[in-house]
């Protein structure tokens, strides 16, 4: 019921303008228009080989951009974007449960005096630059999957068809493995953060009704959490599909589509990364290349989309009871 | 709400900042202490040892006429280099540029060093690769740019006015990797043009195929795959290598061609194995560790990390290694008296008992019209035309010291005629 | 827990060898010099890194400066005005923060670089400062859903304006949440590469503005750890270790001029 007071309250607020509405909603246009600037950049760019190619660019998996006879380039999209897609679900495979490990670590069960340690050395990990990960890659991580990981899993697994053929050390496992390492501090803090905020109330009903600590975090804190939770894995996907220098000193380098995680492949970034420098003046070829980044966008929005569909199913269940 | 005591967290943070500054001081003095016992010198070869490199010459009657007219071009170019170098600059110049990153080190050392010459005169270059030397120039936002492969001529045809010289020259090396085979670096196996061009469609699959066996008896190839390793990004070394390839190999013209970048069949041929490292360092890197990889790099790189070097047969049927002094004789006998009109010149599989066949010259791009560039000063085209007269000439003495090979007098003759065309709206800028 | 703790640990790996290497590498390129003198050409001695910190912290400062507020007005936005408009923007930021960094540089060049003709440590900023603004809005919009709404009603009901309780209330209660997502975000950008290749270029001298190209750490590493010489690369290495320090050094300052830890709310 509304007194006096609230009615000339609200009376007041309605007739003065809402400032803060007025300057928030501007600055929030800058999002749309950076994604206006990129798509109209990219798909002005892309037009000649939107017309060159159709739909067929989608489904065909050569990339011969300069043929020997000096013909037209023949160009395909499905091996980079098969490789983009299959490494960054290996990266979020592994990124995942650990980050989720690392944060409930930070937030529940570190001791207070190693909690800020702990966070710090993880943020560390993303203070490291890409191309200090794709050195470190080149230089360590590919000569140690080639000589123990790879083998390793052929001699256990073998008999799966993604663990077959011939090991070298620069492949989608490798590549799937350093953006994992790249995007856990991003998945971890996002996830630390949000597992903190879980109010304590949640957390003492469950201790009250005889849950152990485990059982508070699996049933209290991640359901609260589980939105944020789901955020910071769309966050840490964003980065890892986005991800060019270090993906393309470890990846091989190769157009083609095989089950095989050990076998060079390629991803969008690392083709368009090696690629977009050396092609002066070669029109549909240019235009590939910005089509492949208009793609790699397509993929991002569906992949959130996804992201979007589980945190509304999420709610909807009543799993979480918190304002959106 | 919560909060630690003020008394804790203050002590947390002085904690770190401590910590952070100690770490720093660490660095700084062990870095200092260590570093005054290694420095790296770099010898700058005096001209004398230059000149004595380009007239070692091999028995090929076209060297005669080249000396006689690079005399008569050496007497009146005299007097032009004397005038050149005395002009001075008068007003500070900004110039930027972009380009390959094969020649970065050499004309970075050169930009600095004429920095040091004349400090009004700052030119900064930066590596992105050559296609980005012609994108740039073209789009006229840079003021020059510098390409590994010769432009073609849609690519001339897309920015008019725009001319091109060669500035220095490297040469392309095989290397491969088979000591756990039994076979170490050191050892020098011999490749001719089709067994390469074999390796890379994945006809040839293995090291004991026999045409290997038959280039190098007595070597104990193995019977192990081949791993083809080549280039995924866009690059000069590849254009040389392909470029090679194609000129020799009439298969390899057929299905690939030669380019900055083509499609290896190697990657899809069944049975074959092959991978792309970004990069000279990239390729190097996936050489060193696959055993059993073959792959072709920048001499640079060959020397730089001594990795295991093949033996190329060139055109006068020889097994020559790539060197300085081969590549530079690959370049004498190729060139013969170059055009200037039109400086774009392939010197794979070049004649020459000793020449190395797979070598390539690198280009500076510019506008023959400096003002066509917008942002362009008369000063800074008078301190461009300055610059690049200086390179090609005094310059060239810091090439061999960075691994670089010093061009031969003719082009060097070339390069003249074309840099005294260079002008700003018709008025020339040399001397 | 246990496998928690394990999380932990395995993810302290990679981190050890990275930093081994890093230090290993790059002490011995380390001395006076090396913060005072300019780029020298790669496979040349001497020389250090100074232009290359200049322009990596004047385009960061950049980027922060046009990213930081922009951001957190519009993490506010979609906070405060929830609804349809609010959830389309949402969506369309969560997918610029997929974009690779290489396409970012490419289209600041397309609109910017190639109209203006000229390379500079500006557009450069920029460019970092399109990557920049989502990830604040998104991390902003996240820590400030998690306030309870106890508090946010708390404040209305004492007759507090919606600005100021925004402000004073909501924004201190998710202040680490916010500081958190600013961190992360400027670490990533003042990792990049690729997109100051195409807005910055790169410079051999210090800049006499920010309209000129610029060097950046990144960008000097690449470069350097990619050429032939060993001398270069352990010049490398000393670079990244110091972009390391420089990094953590941000985050420091930002946690400490936030004064806080992440805090346990009631």
């Amino acid at each position: 019921m509304q007194t006096q007071v609230e009615n000339t309250r609200a009376r007041q607020r309605a007739r003065r303008p809402d400032f803060l509405h007025t300057i928030l909603i501007v600055t929030a246009f800058a999002i749309p228009v950076i994604a206006t600037l990129c798509l109209y950049a990219l798909i002005n760019g892309s037009l000649d080989s939107l017309q060159a190619f159709g739909f067929g660019f989608l489904t065909s998996s050569q990339w011969i951009p300069n043929p020997p006879n000096g013909g037209p380039p023949i160009l395909g999209a499905l091996p980079a974007m098969y490789g983009s897609v299959v490494t960054t679900a290996i990266a979020l495979l592994f990124a995942v449960p650990i980050s989720l490990g690392i944060a409930l670590f930070q937030s529940e069960l570190a001791p207070r005096k190693l909690r800020l340690p702990s966070i710090f050395l993880v943020e560390l990990l993303a203070a490291v630059p890409s191309v200090v990960y794709g050195l470190w890659g080149i230089l360590f991580l590919v000569p140690f999957m080639s000589n123990y990981v790879d083998p390793g899993l052929l001699g256990s697994l073998g008999f799966l068809p993604i663990f077959q053929g011939e090991t070298n050390g620069l492949g989608m496992l490798t590549a799937g493995v350093i953006l994992a390492i790249m995007i856990i501090p991003y998945g971890a803090a996002v996830m630390r953060e949000v597992v903190t905020a879980v109010p304590r109330a949640q957390r003492e009903a469950c201790i009250a009704l005889g849950g152990t600590k485990w059982e508070t975090m699996r049933m209290a804190v991640i359901p609260y959490a589980s939105t944020g939770i789901i955020a910071a894995v769309v966050l840490a996907m964003g980065r890892a599909i986005g991800e060019t220098m270090a993906v393309t000193m470890v990846i091989g380098n190769v157009a083609r589509i095989t089950p095989s995680l050990f076998v060079p492949a390629e991803t969008i970034p690392s083709v368009i990364a090696n690629e977009f420098t050396e092609v002066a003046g070669n029109g549909v070829y240019l235009a590939a290349l910005f089509e492949l980044a208009l793609i790699l966008f397509a993929i991002a929005f569906v992949m959130n989309l996804i992201g979007r569909l589980l945190i509304t199913r999420l709610a909807f269940h009543g799993k979480v009871s918190h304002n959106v | 709400m919560i909060h630690m005591s003020n008394t804790n967290k203050n002590s947390k943070r002085n904690i770190a900042i401590v910590a952070l500054v100690i770490v720093i001081t660490a660095a700084v003095a062990g870095g200092y202490y260590f570093s005054t016992s290694s420095s790296s010198s770099t010898q700058t070869t005096s001209m004398q040892e230059i000149s004595s490199m380009m007239s070692e010459t091999s028995p090929m009657t076209t060297e005669q006429s080249m000396m006689t007219s690079e005399t008569m071009t050496s007497q009146t170019m005299i007097s032009m280099t004397s005038s050149v170098a005395a002009w001075q600059p008068t007003s500070s110049v900004q110039v930027i540029a972009a380009g390959a990153t094969f020649p970065q080190p050499l004309i970075q050392k050169w930009t600095v060093t004429y920095n040091q010459i004349y400090p009004d005169v700052t030119i900064s270059y930066s590596g992105i690769g050559s296609g980005g030397g012609i994108q740039q120039i073209t789009a006229k936002v840079v003021d020059f740019g510098a390409s590994d492969a010769p432009l073609s001529n849609a690519q001339l045809a897309a920015a008019p006015g725009l001319t091109l010289f060669p500035e220095t020259l490297g040469g392309v090396a095989i290397t491969y990797n088979l000591a756990t085979y039994g076979i170490p670096n050191n050892t020098t196996l011999r490749f001719t043009s089709s067994v390469i061009a074999g390796i890379y469609m994945g006809v040839i699959q293995k090291w004991n195929d026999p045409a290997l066996v038959a280039l190098n008896p007595g070597i104990p190839l193995p019977d192990a795959h081949i791993t083809a390793v080549h280039r995924s990004d866009g690059s000069g070394t590849t254009f040389a290598f392909t470029n090679f390839l194609s000129v020799t190999d009439p298969n390899w013209a057929a299905q690939v061609g030669y380019s900055t970048s083509v499609t290896w069949p190697v990657d899809t041929a069944p049975g074959a194995l092959g991978v792309g490292g970004k990069g000279n360092p990239g390729v190097a890197g996936a050489v060193k560790n696959t055993n059993g990889a073959i792959g072709y790099v920048d001499l640079i790189y060959a020397i730089e990390n001594n990795l295991g070097v093949g033996a190329v047969e060139n055109a006068a049927g020889n097994w020559i290694v790539p060197s300085i002094q081969t590549v530079l004789w690959a370049a004498q006998n190729a060139t013969g008296t170059p055009n200037p009109a039109d400086l774009r010149l392939h010197i794979v599989n070049a004649q020459g008992p000793q020449s190395y066949p797979i070598a390539t010259y690198t280009y500076l791009l510019v506008y023959r019209d400096l003002s066509l560039n917008p942002g362009t000063t008369l000063a800074k085209a008078q301190a461009m035309a300055h610059f690049f007269w200086w390179a090609i000439h005094d310059g060239q003495q810091y090439a061999p010291a960075l691994d670089y090979v010093p061009l031969p007098a003719n082009v060097v003759a070339a390069d003249e005629q074309l840099l005294l065309t260079l002008n700003y709206a018709g008025t020339p800028l040399l001397p | 827990m246990v496998l928690a703790t394990l999380a932990f640990l395995i993810a302290l790996v990679p981190l050890l060898s990275i930093l081994y290497q890093t230090i290993a590498n790059g002490y011995s390129a380390l001395n006076i010099d090396f913060f005072t003198q300019i780029t020298p050409p790669i496979g040349g001695a001497g020389g250090g890194i100074i232009n290359a910190i200049e322009g990596s912290l004047v385009m960061v400062g950049i980027a922060s400066l046009i990213g930081i507020p922009i951001g957190l007005f519009t993490g506010a936005y979609l906070y405060e005005y929830p609804g349809r408009l609010a959830n389309n923007l949402r969506l369309v930021g969560e997918v610029l923060t997929g974009v690779p960094s290489i396409v970012t540089g490419i289209v600041v060049y397309v609109v910017i670089v190639a109209t203006l003709h000229h390379f500079s440590a500006l557009s450069g900023g920029i460019a970092l400062s399109f990557m920049m603004i989502p990830i604040v809005a998104i991390s902003t919009h996240e820590s400030l859903k998690l306030v309870p709404s106890s508090i946010k009603e708390g404040g209305l009901a004492l007759g507090v304006s919606r600005p100021k309780t925004l402000i004073y209330i909501l924004v201190s209660t998710a202040k680490s949440g916010i500081v958190t997502g600013i961190a992360i975000s400027v670490a990533r950008i003042m990792g990049e590469t690729a997109p100051l290749l195409f807005t910055a270029l790169g410079n051999q001298f210090m800049m006499n503005s920010i309209y000129d190209p610029a060097e950046s750490m990144t960008v000097l590493i690449y470069d350097y750890g990619t050429s032939p010489y060993p001398t270069a690369h352990a010049f490398a290495w000393g670079a990244a270790l110091i972009l390391l320090l420089l990094v953590l050094g941000l985050n420091m300052v930002v946690r400490v001029a936030s004064r806080l830890k992440p805090t346990t709310p009631i």
